[in-house]
């Protein structure tokens, strides 16, 4: 078998650096390829059974990555963040091929990063965001995000988690999920449906009928949303009577004696007056669920808890399937369904099996998220290699390769910082006075949306404006290139770095030097031409200061830096 | 908010002049290949046989005085209102147009009143800073599902195709504004390029572009060990989206090291015209866009350097910032003018707001005014603007308007109408979701028409 040379190859690798090894210029063969693995695919969960029997079918042969690929990209996407250079050492030099990746993906479950990476996804989906155009505020912003962490840390199940965001009531600063009906801009009943359906049953309501809409917006016709004595405090409740709408009816602690929407000044929102004003609150009213089912509201009940119990049924058929494609699109770029929020029957999935398979294992495991992420990046075919000889788009569809993605601008920026040893500073213009963030948070811990820097702007970051899927964008555009080839930000950060001046000073080998760049920025050691490319022949050869800035600057600007591969 | 008959009828028969001038009312499609969401891309529904007008708006100078510059102390003053109306500024000063007066801060711009129209009645009734931003640079009511892009996006998206330009087709001098997201839904490709650095320093280092400490000879040492070193892309080198991010780096380097930077580059201008322009940030500002618009860039923006937020201490501000904005702001025109450029630039300059006609006394303000989007002024000037005229009043006092109501979708409707963007045309959204580059006048959308009278 080729895994026992494998095995010689890592072991020598994991020996104390030994300069003639890169030195000796070793035969091609014996240079393990950088990026894939010697070992052939094999079928190690009911995944990978899926999707090789259906390339097997079709003549495709995939190629597992090597180790340094898959430390590289477990962290960017289990925990949004670069391995260290040891990190990536430790597992490279690990001599435990059988069971080395996948403790390394249960070790990156339990990380603090987890919860912040994946609150950050999450926060495109619910928009947390404390300006224009959701207009949330910045404490119920923060209050949003906060709950919305705690909830991925502590594994929260889904179906929970999905039914307290659409049944709670309460102040926006103290009952955090409320915020899921303030963060939506148009506050009708059939706003509300349109978020309800694209956040948790991943359809868009433009492709429904207008009964459909109309029918299901009954259950979101009686949320009142009243203002409180305290600035920006707005509580969300059942409002059956439609007590807001009232006429000089004032909230209990108005500030501002008069319609409710009146103490909400220049940055009003749609009021809630237009929303109750919109139906009427008829007792004996039907609504109808979106798969055509009607039911009789009771007076006695909120017609929120009627539809979230709906929902989170196991036989429904778009709540488990949505968020097992999106998970899937988040983990592997290009949903089972694509895009992971446009759900309906003319557009089926490219893997009708595969995505039964993962609904039916979500659900039966409670809708427990943190299971479900396990099963996908333990699985082999999560280990593919992103060197595939078929066209992108046919890989694409038959999951039979890693596919290409450019890093989120929050991973991206991060990861710059974490190679520089440097900060960047995050800002909210508004509300006056300004917001400022403590600079070691990295930038996949921000909780609001509104909070930015130029580059995270420039990089595509949500605008958290809709909650698609496609608000995020990692398309290159030049500009982008401008900025990482060329800008003061970077140069200053490269100039600047003690971090990288205390490897560039010390007393080592450049070859010494040059592996701990790579093991730094690439999560993997150089190859011999990369070597014999970066320093000067001659056995004293030597980098200057500015040499070493010029290489990490392009290493920053390599695609193997800048993309997930 | 005002309203009258007129402004309906009136809007009815320009928006049909404004289709018959489009070029792209013709039912062609209006975008190049390659965006996102080709599936909507569409003519216009009502697309008719358009007459071949050339439109005469090349490009596009918007000087955005953020934060809303007070309009009674500028361009629309009422020397009969008073101290607590005109505050310390009580005089007002001829221009060469007869009937024509500003402000007394204006000397540089009183001698070139021929050149540009003033709009003393632009209204929307907004007091937000985001939300009237967004208003007055989209024409779209903010808290509508979408968010729309910004009229300097939308001359990315539709003049940008036909500008084969090195520097970027949509430009914002130094900085964006960070009040709104000025590409909207139509993605990070038609986000401004903001130069950042200060025009007016010894060397203008536009960010990504011009960086002081590396030189040329070093730009190429570094191009090429990146491209050696680049082990994973020539694995892949038939990926499409290595394909697309190689082809973006090659427009860097053109900007980086070919002859895109020259246009940054004010050392080639006159001393002397670059001290007419002013030597402080907004002047070489000024001076910077005009450079841009002789390379064709469709769409530049200046955002004043500092902004027009006075709610303190405003008449010590205005006294500080109005010569500089005077100064730059007339030699740009002249200078348009002088080279014939004026006529194929349009140049608007205005806040998302005036600001309170009625001054504040109290602390905290102690002489400030607040913000203002019932009545305000805006200047335009060029591409098809005639000069000299005044379009619309302010009530006695500058609170409301007296006469002819301009709203947003009347100023930006007539800018788009002289660069021939129809206004109804469908803007890709990813969704493919109606999106049109104006509303129609509706309910919520109200209009007083094009500004014919100046165009």
């Amino acid at each position: 078998m080729k895994s026992s040379l494998w095995c010689l190859i890592a072991a020598s690798l994991a020996l104390p650096y030994h300069p003639a090894i890169a030195n000796e210029k070793p035969t091609r063969a014996a240079e393990p390829p950088l990026y894939e693995s010697s070992t052939p695919p094999t079928t190690r969960s009911e995944i990978d059974r899926l999707v090789l029997s259906r390339q097997s079918a079709a003549g495709i042969e995939s190629a597992l990555c090597s180790d340094s690929v898959f430390v590289r990209r477990a962290f960017l996407d289990v925990i949004g963040t670069l391995p260290t250079a040891d990190e990536a050492r430790t597992f490279i030099d690990d001599p435990d091929l059988e069971h080395k990746r996948e403790a390394l993906i249960d070790r990156l479950l339990e990380r603090d990063e987890f919860a912040d990476y994946w609150a950050m996804k999450w926060g495109d989906v619910l928009r947390i965001k404390a300006e224009f155009p959701v207009n949330l505020w910045p404490n119920a912003a923060q209050a949003y995000h906060r709950w919305v962490r705690s909830s991925i840390a502590e594994n929260k199940p889904y179906d929970r988690f999905a039914r307290e965001l659409l049944t709670s009531s309460g102040s926006n600063f103290r009952v955090a999920p409320v915020n899921f009906y303030r963060a939506i801009q148009n506050k009708t009943p059939e706003g509300i449906t349109s978020a309800v359906a694209l956040t948790f049953m991943g359809t868009r309501t433009d492709s429904w009928s207008k009964s459909q809409l109309a029918g299901t917006a009954i259950f979101f016709s009686q949320i009142g949303y009243k203002p409180t004595a305290e600035w920006k405090e707005e509580v969300v409740f059942w409002d059956p009577l439609k007590v807001v709408a009232q006429p000089g009816n004032l909230a209990p602690g108005s500030a501002v004696p008069g319609a409710a929407s009146s103490a909400i000044d220049e940055d009003s929102d749609v009021t809630a007056d237009e929303v109750v004003q919109s139906s009427s609150a008829n007792p004996s009213v039907v609504a109808i669920f979106p798969d055509g089912t009607t039911v009789p509201l009771d007076s006695s009940k909120d017609p929120r808890e009627v539809f979230a119990d709906w929902l989170i049924t196991p036989q429904n058929p778009w709540f488990a399937k949505s968020v097992v494609n999106r998970v899937w699109a988040w983990l592997m770029g290009r949903g089972i369904i694509h895009q992971p929020d446009d759900i309906r029957d003319d557009n089926p999935p490219c893997h009708p099996e595969l995505l039964a398979y993962l609904e039916e294992e979500f659900v039966n495991s409670g809708y427990d998220l943190k299971r479900l992420y396990r099963l996908i990046l333990t699985s082999n075919m999560y280990q593919f290699s992103s060197i595939s000889q078929q066209s992108a788009a046919q890989a694409e569809v038959n999951f039979s390769a890693y596919p290409l993605r450019r890093l989120d601008a929050e991973v991206l920026i991060d990861a710059i910082n974490k190679i520089t040893g440097t900060t960047d500073l995050y800002t909210s213009p508004i509300p006056e006075p300004f917001t400022y963030i403590p600079r070691d948070v990295p930038a996949i811990a921000l909780a609001d949306g509104s909070i930015t820097s130029p580059f995270l702007a420039l990089f595509g970051r949500s605008a958290r404006a809709t909650g698609m899927a496609d608000e995020r964008n990692n398309e290159p555009v030049s500009a982008q290139w401008l900025h990482m080839l060329n800008s003061s930000h970077i140069q200053n950060k490269l100039e600047n770095s003690n971090r990288l001046k205390t490897l560039f000073e010390q007393r080592r080998k450049p070859q010494e030097t040059l592996e701990e760049l790579y093991l730094t920025v690439l999560s993997r050691r150089p190859s011999t031409a990369e070597v014999s490319r970066a320093i000067p022949a001659g056995k004293d050869a030597k980098l200057n200061r500015i040499e070493w800035i010029d290489l990490t600057w392009a290493l920053l600007n390599n695609t193997e830096f800048l993309y997930r591969h | 908010m005002i309203r009258n008959e007129h402004a309906h009828s009136g809007n009815l028969v320009t928006r049909r002049r404004l289709l018959q001038q489009s070029v792209h009312g013709g039912g062609g499609l209006l975008l190049a290949n390659g965006l996102r969401g080709s599936s909507a891309l569409a003519a216009s529904d009502e697309s008719r046989k358009a007459a071949p007008t050339t439109p005469t708006a090349k490009s596009v100078i918007q000087i955005f005085l953020w934060g809303g510059m007070s309009h009674n102390d500028t361009w629309d003053p009422k020397p009969e209102s008073g101290r607590d109306y005109m505050g310390e500024f009580g005089k007002v000063i001829s221009t060469n147009v007869a009937g024509t007066q500003l402000c007394e801060l204006f000397p540089e711009l009183s001698r070139q009143a021929d050149k540009y129209a003033l709009i003393r009645s632009m209204t929307h009734g907004n007091n937000g800073h985001e939300t009237a931003a967004y208003l007055m640079q989209t024409g779209h009511q903010p808290g509508e599902r979408l968010a729309y892009p910004s009229v300097g996006a939308v001359f990315a998206l539709l003049r940008g195709r036909d500008y084969e330009g090195i520097v970027p087709p949509y430009v914002v001098l130094t900085k964006p504004q960070g009040r709104f997201s000025e590409e909207g839904f139509l993605g990070p490709m038609f986000k401004p390029f903001a130069t950042g650095g200060d025009p007016n320093a010894a060397r203008f280092q536009v960010e990504g572009v011009v960086a002081a400490s590396i030189s040329d000879a070093r730009q190429e040492t570094r191009r090429e060990l990146r491209d050696d070193i680049d082990t994973l892309s020539k694995q892949l080198a038939a990926n499409s989206q290595i394909v697309d991010a190689m082809k973006a780096k090659q427009q860097a380097y053109d900007l980086i090291l070919g002859r895109g930077r020259e246009v940054f580059d004010l050392e080639k201008e006159d001393k002397s015209l670059r001290d007419r322009y002013g030597r402080h940030t907004f002047g070489q500002e000024c001076l910077a866009a005009r450079r841009m618009v002789e390379a064709g860039v469709p769409y530049v923006v200046i955002n004043y350097p500092g902004g027009w937020d006075t709610h303190k201490n405003h008449f010590q501000q205005m006294r500080r910032q109005v010569p500089a904005l005077d100064q730059g702001l007339a030699t740009l025109l002249s200078d348009l003018s002088d080279r014939g450029l004026l006529e194929s630039t349009v140049v608007w300059c205005c806040g998302e707001f005036g600001r309170g006609p009625k001054v504040d006394w109290q602390p905290p303000w102690n002489g400030g005014r607040n913000h203002y989007g019932k009545v305000f002024s805006v200047l335009v000037a060029g591409g098809g603007f005639k000069g000299g005229g005044i379009v619309g009043a302010s009530d006695q006092k500058a609170e409301a308007v007296a006469d002819r109501p301009v709203y947003p979708v009347d100023l930006l409707g007539s800018i788009y109408a002289l660069a021939g963007i129809d206004v109804n045309a469908r803007l890709p959204h990813p969704l493919g979701l109606d999106a049109r580059v104006l509303p129609a006048p509706s309910d919520t959308v109200q209009s007083g028409g094009l500004l014919t009278e100046i165009m």
